[in-house]
């Protein structure tokens, strides 16, 4: 049953381990602007139309 | 005539709007940005959004001050010589595209490297290689997209500033700690006494003792520290009980485990810390955006242009002494008191007044700081240095340093008062009745009320009602600054309007024509004329006679500052001001006039007026029955009539008010014991508005310009004023229900806790279960409230 030190120093280490990631997020200014993301999230696929676009036409030149 | 859009910024084109690749545009700057965008295969910002953009406007020579040093180190957050980042606050940020463009402006110039929107801040960061492109080209290239940032001298100091995350860190803590306690115990809630669990329970609670410190010492230092401060002036807030409850919690908890006698109370510790954080974050929220701190500093730019020797050269506002010789650059603000030297001085000052209508200056008059000068350049000597001017003494007075909040007593305040003095002598009482019968359990049970007592459920109502009530007003166009002003609102007895800008529109929209009547022709010569310019005063005149028939005039002129001339091969027609159509009768009148001759001589002039609100006499009308109205104006008494017609009989209107009028006006009244709420807008009310309990501005872009208040209306949502008071003091009855709520839980757990029953367990589900339930009773409650606002 002593497994039971290892069980518990797993699962407190992963916890600690996902806290610590949360307190780098917040400080890395993750939380600051929660709205911005969403919508950028979405132009994705513009950008990618945009480079092949781009990439014809330096063809087409070069 | 057929109408249509802008493809660019979606205005109504003119009947000789320009055709470009199939799209129409309404003038040549939105073509051009067009062309930009096209030219860089940036289309889609287009297909994004329909007519996204913004006119660019005629900006040369306005940031020239930005080749300076002094200026570029304190608007960027980075320097090192080859890259800079800045942070610029672009106003016109207001949809999917405008993230989309600007976070792709390295596809216009290379060298800028990054680009980061904040679209909540409608901020956009900007990183670039200074070498091969500066400060002031980033900015032009932004002013010529159509994004043309805003600086002013508020961003002078904040370059570095930094954030206060401390509240998502405490909360985030708390979190980790709570879960992390609850399966711990977990194990001890159902089988007490089993033979590994007795084996390991040590190991178990001292990890939870373990997990709990950083939550009663970091966590919840902040009540600690207010109810400290709050037993220091003597004053019993809601922090009182609450930091009672931890530090009770906590060293009980901690005493059992030590001696062996129990699991302790970690899990509704750590449970409590997290709910009240929560609250506090649900409250906390703020319109990121706007501000409501704003004073000149938010107005002025960072810097003018000196004149010295006839060199022109930037220098920073702060800097500038008493007989400096100043240009000031067409829509430019005047940053300091001065004397105009020589130009065309056409002042408007409608940031200090309210009022939209320009002044005419001669050469020797004086000029006040906060004007914007409206047609073409003056020069100017400065006589003071910016913070000795007229309008920035405004804000020594005493009200803009004082903390409104610090005189309120919040309706958690003042039932925390009673609550803890009940829970005290509950305490008291059923230890010494335990005292008597078995003295063994005497501690136990003076423990278990303060610990089941701890008010989490009544500290909670209040921020989450408020909270959202705060988010709803938020969507109807009502933001407020924070909380508390809901719990103000609802108190107000009396209240007080600004007239111009607040209760009439800034638009002059209404023209009254006096004169010889015009005839057909002569009207159709006058709209087609005034078709062609793009003043303000022609703009509205058009707007009115619009409806009339266009012919194609045979030439035009536009003279700036006195009017202009059109002409057809029979007629001509002159419209401007009295001595440019040859009118030499003197202005006497303080009204905005436009006057009219054509080639038969003088006709007439048309007087603008500005339009009252609508829905203003209904608003009043409701309003009179339960509050005193006032109007305090600036202006003359010349709208006195008009006024009384208008508005209800019983209010009262005083004219010709100061700004320091106004606050003594309103200072006067809250002497008397009366809550104030003062509706204003211009920087003339801003002494008004910080002095009464409630200020709010009424603005018509809530991008731009407010000052110093508590909430923010906009003007299109005026005449809801009454339905949104109305909203708050239903929000204070959902309060006081849900204090009721609260009560009954807490008399729940006083029983167990006064008989020496109380269970960990117990604790650990009633705690979470009463404020969970006070939650969604109060978020249903006022999401029902909101839905009848409009």
């Amino acid at each position: 049953m002593s497994v039971i030190y290892i069980l518990l120093t797993i699962s407190i280490v992963i916890a600690v381990l996902f806290f610590a990631a949360f307190i780098k997020a917040v400080k890395s200014g993750q939380y600051d602007d929660n709205y911005t993301p969403s919508v950028r999230m979405l132009f994705e696929d513009e950008l990618v139309k945009n480079k092949t676009k781009k990439t014809i036409k330096n063809q087409k030149f070069n | 005539m057929e109408q249509t859009s802008c493809f660019h910024c979606g205005d109504a084109c003119s009947a000789e709007h320009i055709i470009y690749n199939d799209k129409n545009f309404c003038c040549n700057g939105c073509k051009t940005v067009y062309e930009i965008f096209s030219e860089n295969d940036l289309t889609c910002y287009y297909d994004l959004q329909q007519a996204p953009g913004n006119t660019p406007k005629e900006i040369q020579g306005k940031y020239d001050f930005l080749s300076d040093e002094g200026i570029i180190e304190k608007l960027t957050e980075f320097n090192d010589g080859k890259h800079q980042i800045t942070t610029l606050t672009i106003p016109h940020i207001h949809c999917s595209s405008c993230i989309w463009i600007l976070e792709n402006l390295n596809k216009l110039n290379p060298n800028i490297t990054a680009s980061q929107v904040n679209f909540g801040k409608k901020t956009v960061r900007i990183t670039y290689k200074s070498e091969d492109i500066s400060l002031k080209d980033v900015v032009l290239l932004l002013s010529r997209i159509g994004y043309e940032p805003y600086i002013s001298l508020e961003d002078f100091n904040t370059g570095k500033n930094k954030v206060n995350r401390s509240l998502i860190y405490k909360l985030g803590v708390a979190g980790f700690a709570f879960g992390n306690v609850m399966f711990l115990s977990f194990p001890e809630y159902f089988e007490v006494g089993e033979f590994w669990l007795e084996q390991y329970k040590s190991l178990f609670r001292w990890l939870m003792f373990a997990f709990s410190l950083p939550v009663v010492f970091y966590a919840g230092q902040d009540y600690f520290i207010s109810a400290y401060k709050g037993v220091k002036a003597r004053f019993l807030n809601i922090d009182i009980p609450i930091a009672l409850g931890i530090l009770v919690l906590f060293i009980r908890s901690t005493v059992e485990i030590i001696f062996d006698l129990g699991t302790g109370f970690f899990d509704s510790l750590t449970g409590l810390v997290f709910f009240l954080l929560l609250g506090k974050f649900f409250q906390q929220r703020t319109y990121a955006f706007l501000s409501f701190e704003r004073d000149y500093k938010s107005y002025f730019p960072i810097a003018v242009t000196k004149i010295s020797n006839g060199i022109e050269t930037p220098i920073q506002v702060y800097n500038i002494k008493k007989g400096d010789r100043l240009l000031i650059r067409n829509e430019e603000l005047i940053p300091v008191d001065g004397i105009l030297m020589n130009g065309n001085a056409n002042i408007d000052y409608s940031f200090v007044t309210g009022e939209s209508e320009a002044v005419k200056k001669q050469s020797g008059d004086k000029l006040f700081a906060g004007g914007k000068q409206t047609s073409g350049s003056i020069e100017m000597e400065a006589l003071n240095a910016v913070e000795q001017s007229y309008l920035t003494q405004l804000w020594s007075n005493d009200v803009f340093s004082k903390n409104k909040e610090d005189g309120f007593t919040t309706l958690t305040n003042a039932i925390s008062k009673r609550f803890t003095i009940a829970v005290l002598s509950i305490a008291v009482l059923a230890s010494l009745y335990w005292l008597v019968v078995d003295s063994s359990k005497a501690i136990n049970v003076f423990t278990a009320v303060l610990i089941i007592a701890c008010p989490c459920a009544i500290a909670l109502s209040a921020p989450f009602t408020l909270g959202n009530l705060l988010r709803i007003f938020g969507k109807l166009k009502f933001y407020l600054k924070n909380a508390s002003v809901i719990e103000q609102l609802a108190k107000i007895d009396t209240i007080v309007f600004d007239k111009t800008g607040t209760i009439t529109s800034n638009a002059k929209s209404k023209t009254n024509y006096e004169g010889e009547t015009l005839s057909e022709e002569e009207t159709v010569l006058l709209t087609s004329t005034l078709r062609h310019s793009n003043h303000p005063l022609s703009r509205s005149l058009y707007n009115i006679l619009q409806k009339n028939n266009i012919v194609t005039l045979d030439h035009y002129e536009e003279h700036l500052g006195e009017g202009i001339y059109g002409e057809t091969s029979d007629q001509s027609v002159k419209i401007g001001s009295a001595k440019y159509v040859g009118q030499l009768q003197p202005e006497t009148d303080l009204k905005t006039s436009v006057y009219v001759s054509t080639n038969q001589g003088y006709k007439g002039k048309f007087t603008f007026y500005n339009a009252y609100r609508k829905g203003i006499s209904k608003l009043f009308n409701k309003l009179k029955k339960e509050y005193d109205l006032v109007i305090l104006s600036g202006d003359n008494a010349s709208e006195l009539n008009n006024l009384k017609k208008l508005l209800p009989a019983k209010t009262k209107l005083i004219f010709n008010q100061k700004p320091n009028d106004k606050l003594e006006y309103i200072k006067h009244h809250q002497d008397n014991g009366a809550h104030v709420m003062m509706v204003g807008d211009g920087l003339n009310d801003a002494g008004a508005l910080a002095q009464s309990h409630v200020g709010i501005a009424v603005s018509e872009n809530i991008n731009v310009f407010s000052p110093a208040c508590d909430a923010i209306l906009n003007a299109s949502k005026f005449n809801q004023l009454h339905s949104y008071i109305k909203a708050s003091k239903t929000a204070i009855m959902i309060i006081k229900w849900s204090f009721l709520f609260s009560f009954f839980y807490n008399v729940i757990g006083l029983y167990f806790a006064v008989t020496g029953q109380l269970m960990p367990v117990m604790a650990a589900v009633l705690m979470p279960l009463s404020s969970i339930s006070i939650v969604i009773f109060t978020t249903v409650a006022t999401n029902i409230l909101g839905r009848k606002l409009k």
